[in-house]
């Protein structure tokens, strides 16, 4: 049975897809079993002279969802975007250690860092379409790599946009500008987006932060859909969220991780008495 | 009244009181430019009264047009050497336009209502525009062709008013043929020379190369000579042709006068006009006014040159000023790291904008016009040398003095619409692989392109409007050839222009005839106001096009 959005009486939590929730639950997960997809060694992070990540050691595996959890400022998203090396942004920010994709250092030297982003896609926290139409917001990352041929962009778009879910909701208006479509479905399109370019890893910024409950279920169903095909990391200021849609959790807190286990581990047996206090509402 | 104050009341009443007065002071003043400028060319009625001072009472016929009338206290007359009645305080007086200067001197003259009869409207006063010596005003007596009296008095002004239609025709015809065929044939004479020129004083050349190419020269010379020749015989054959027919006029002062129907423009009995017949004089002066070259030292005949001129210097100057800005301000706000070297060169792009605008008449005067003009002519154009071709004050000049005039404008406009796109969507391009390039490209700048055409727009205001710089790096009082004409290379930007802001200036304060130049003053300055609107117009609407192409949620 698969649940209807239009379902409103639906308590949230309900609202996955049973095959998905049972899927979830069927296996244990073990760390030590997964390939990683991407790997961080001792990461240090610094804002000029402050130190916002101290040390980080972490495994994403592959095909699986990893979920950041923390209170704000603890760092999560500054590991997520160190990822992708979008601190590269920032003038003051320094980093030391290394990040593994794949078995390579992403901030060697001879690093191309589009090419790495291409790898590396990521979703962020506010709804941010290109002021474009709806189609070339999808192709633009096709279009950046130099695709001119229509009926491949079109190929392209169609199945990203199906794959985001929101095919049936635009496919009548591809040409209207996406500002005009509502914040779940702009965010989706995003989804779409980062799709199109088939990255190898996701990395989703608190992705339904600025999103209603219903356009939130619809994003984590998404990130079910995805999950076969993309190794999907999260971060995320709602616990239950983080325990609805994630195979693996790491909490963080101030610049250091924690603990890092499977989610079913990590909400119903805790090992670090921080993590406990967290995940029962006691700070953050 | 405390509590009246706390309620923001006396803030609104401010608010609004400054915005009516702002509206009232530009309407006003666009009320007053259009009513005194479209009134000109409205056909004034032409009186007739006597006049005379005391004893001498109603001996002067005097005919013309009311240019305006004011009332003055007696002492004040008194004071201006007219004698006033000892019993009356205040006086009328009339400036009437008199026209025929060639005739009387004088075509503006003071009446005192008091000394005048009552005023007549002869149906058959007749105004005559003339090519030369301003209107004449007076009756006509009759036509003649080759000094034979054809017709006289009322027959002769269907005949008249007919001949007047075929020899217009004749002279625009010869006009036509002095300005572009004879100026075309002219124009590649010149050329000829200066081609010779050039043989000349090429070192590389031998005698015989040098006498082999000259006679090429020669021939095309002689060709264009003859060219030349042909025009000018045709020219004075026409000539000959429309100097056969002429009227004679009775003036005020019952003078005749004939007048070749070739000088004459246009001829109105203004008093037998229906409201139909001043309607369609109104709209062929207009248009004669705005499509026509000017005559008599600009006090007379069109402003098309300057127009022409206005627009081109703006058109060319945005070409310059856009590019130049938008990479200037891209690179301030995305590339160059922000710190003091940035700050204090923000400074003074923002300080450019206030330095008084004959500033930059100096500069370009000095660099562009000297040094770069200098070295291009001793580089490229040898052979017209000491003639200046660039190194003379030119549209090209004058459009660079005003696009480094108008950049700090463009770079500030354009920053802040860089500065106000939000981080994310460039952060959202980066994320899918595109270059810091990239991002600019095909994000940054549609999405800014707004703000850039806001720049742009006030920048073509500024400098549409600008005069003073103007005069010193290529604008004249009459330039003899648009800088846009049939021979090649079309567009000679090496060519001093007209300017409706000089022409203005010129006119009204430069003419020896103050009060024929007034009215046009005013057309003068109503054309540059539209011309200035239809230019910002465009541009606002082409902005409102981008805005809604690129509409972000930011805006």
């Amino acid at each position: 049975m698969v649940p209807t959005m239009k379902d409103e009486n639906r308590v949230l939590t309900h609202g996955m897809d049973p095959a998905a929730m049972r899927g979830k639950g069927s296996e244990k997960l073990m760390i030590s079993r997964e390939t990683p997809a991407m790997e961080i060694k001792d990461l240090k992070l610094y804002y000029g002279k402050e130190m916002a990540l101290k040390g980080v050691d972490l495994t994403i595996p592959k095909g699986r969802i990893t979920a950041f959890i923390g209170p704000s400022g603890c760092g999560k998203s500054t590991l997520l975007r160190c990822m992708n090396r979008m601190n590269d942004l920032i003038d003051i920010a320094r980093i030391e250690g290394e990040v593994l994709l794949h078995g390579d250092n992403i901030y060697d030297a001879g690093v191309d860092v589009a090419e790495l982003r291409r790898r590396v896609g990521m979703v962020f926290q506010k709804p941010n379409p290109f002021p474009k139409s709806i189609y070339e917001n999808v192709a633009y990352g096709l279009r950046l790599q130099g695709v001119k041929n229509r009926r491949v962009l079109d190929e392209v778009v169609e199945q990203s946009l199906r794959r985001a879910a929101l095919w049936d909701e635009v496919k009548d208006r591809l040409n209207e500008n996406a500002f005009g479509l509502s914040g779940g479905q702009q965010q989706r399109l995003v989804i779409a987006r980062a799709v199109a370019i088939e990255p190898e890893v996701l990395l989703l910024d608190e992705p339904a932060s600025a999103l209603d409950p219903l356009a939130t279920l619809k994003i984590e169903e998404l990130m079910f859909e995805l999950k076969d095909e993309y190794t999907i990391a999260i971060v995320t200021h709602n616990m239950q969220q983080a325990a609805r849609v994630s195979d693996y959790t790491a909490f963080m807190y101030m610049g250091e991780m924690v603990e890092f286990a499977d989610t079913d581990t990590l909400f119903t047996s805790p090992a670090k008495k921080q993590t406990e206090d967290y995940i029962t509402g006691r700070y953050g | 009244m405390n509590n009246w104050f706390k309620s923001g009341t006396p803030w609104v009443w401010l608010n609004a009181g400054a915005v009516s007065v702002s509206l009232i002071m530009v309407v006003g003043l666009l009320l007053m430019i259009a009513v005194n400028g479209l009134g000109h060319f409205w056909p004034q009625a032409v009186v007739e009264f006597d006049y005379g001072e005391g004893e001498d009472a109603g001996t002067q016929r005097v005919l013309g047009e009311i240019s305006r009338s004011e009332t003055m206290t007696a002492a004040a007359m008194r004071d201006a050497g007219y004698t006033v009645p000892e019993d009356q305080t205040v006086v009328t007086r009339h400036l009437v336009k008199r026209g025929n200067r060639d005739a009387t001197g004088r075509d503006f003259v003071w009446y005192i209502g008091e000394n005048a009869s009552e005023f007549r409207y002869p149906d058959n006063a007749m105004v005559l525009e003339r090519l030369t010596w301003g209107d004449l005003i007076g009756y006509l007596k009759d036509y003649r062709e080759g000094g034979e009296v054809v017709a006289e008095g009322e027959a002769a002004r269907d005949v008249f008013a007919e001949r007047l239609e075929q020899t217009r025709s004749s002279v625009q015809e010869i006009e036509r043929i002095e300005r572009f065929e004879i100026g075309a044939v002219n124009y590649e004479i010149e050329q000829i020379r200066l081609q010779q020129r050039a043989l000349e004083i090429n070192p590389q050349l031998s005698d015989t190369e040098r006498a082999e190419q000259s006679a090429v020269l020669d021939e095309l010379r002689a060709g264009f000579e003859e060219q030349y020749a042909e025009l000018e015989e045709r020219r004075n054959a026409l000539r000959q042709d429309v100097r056969r027919y002429s009227i004679t006029a009775e003036l005020m002062d019952g003078r005749e006068q004939e007048v070749v129907l070739a000088d004459i423009v246009r001829a109105t009995w203004p008093n037998a006009m229906g409201f139909g017949a001043k309607i369609s004089h109104y709209g062929s002066t207009f248009w004669d006014f705005v499509s026509g070259f000017p005559r008599e030292a600009n006090t007379e005949g069109g402003i098309l040159p300057a127009i022409f001129g206005t627009v081109l210097m703006v058109i060319i100057m945005s070409i310059v000023v856009t590019p130049f800005g938008v990479l200037a301000a891209i690179y301030l706000r995305e590339y160059a790291r922000q710190g003091p070297l940035v700050r204090t060169i923000r400074i003074s792009v923002n300080n450019l904008a206030g330095v008084p605008s004959i500033v930059f008449g100096v500069f370009g005067l000095g660099f562009f016009v000297y040094f770069l003009g200098g070295s291009i002519d001793r580089t490229f154009y040898p052979e017209a040398l000491p003639a200046p071709t660039y190194g003379s004050p030119a549209i090209i000049w004058a459009s660079l003095t005003l696009a480094l005039l108008t950049l700090p404008v463009v770079i500030v406009s354009t920053e802040e619409g860089l500065s106000r796109i939000p981080s994310t969507i460039r952060q959202g391009s980066l994320a899918l692989g595109a270059t810091k390039a990239e991002t600019l490209w095909r994000i940054v700048v549609p999405l800014a392109a707004p703000a850039m055409m806001t720049g742009l727009i006030l920048a073509v205001a500024r400098a549409a409007g600008e005069v003073a710089p103007l005069m010193l790096v290529g604008v004249v009082k009459l330039a003899p050839n648009l800088p846009l004409d049939g021979n090649f290379p079309f567009l000679h930007l090496d060519r001093a222009f007209m300017h409706l802001g000089f022409h203005i200036y010129d006119v009204g304060f430069q003419s020896p005839n103050v009060e024929a130049g007034r009215p046009l003053v005013y057309a003068t300055a109503l054309i540059l106001v539209l011309l200035i609107m239809i230019l910002n117009v465009t541009a606002i609407s082409i902005r409102n096009y981008l805005r809604e192409k690129y509409k972000s949620d930011s805006d």
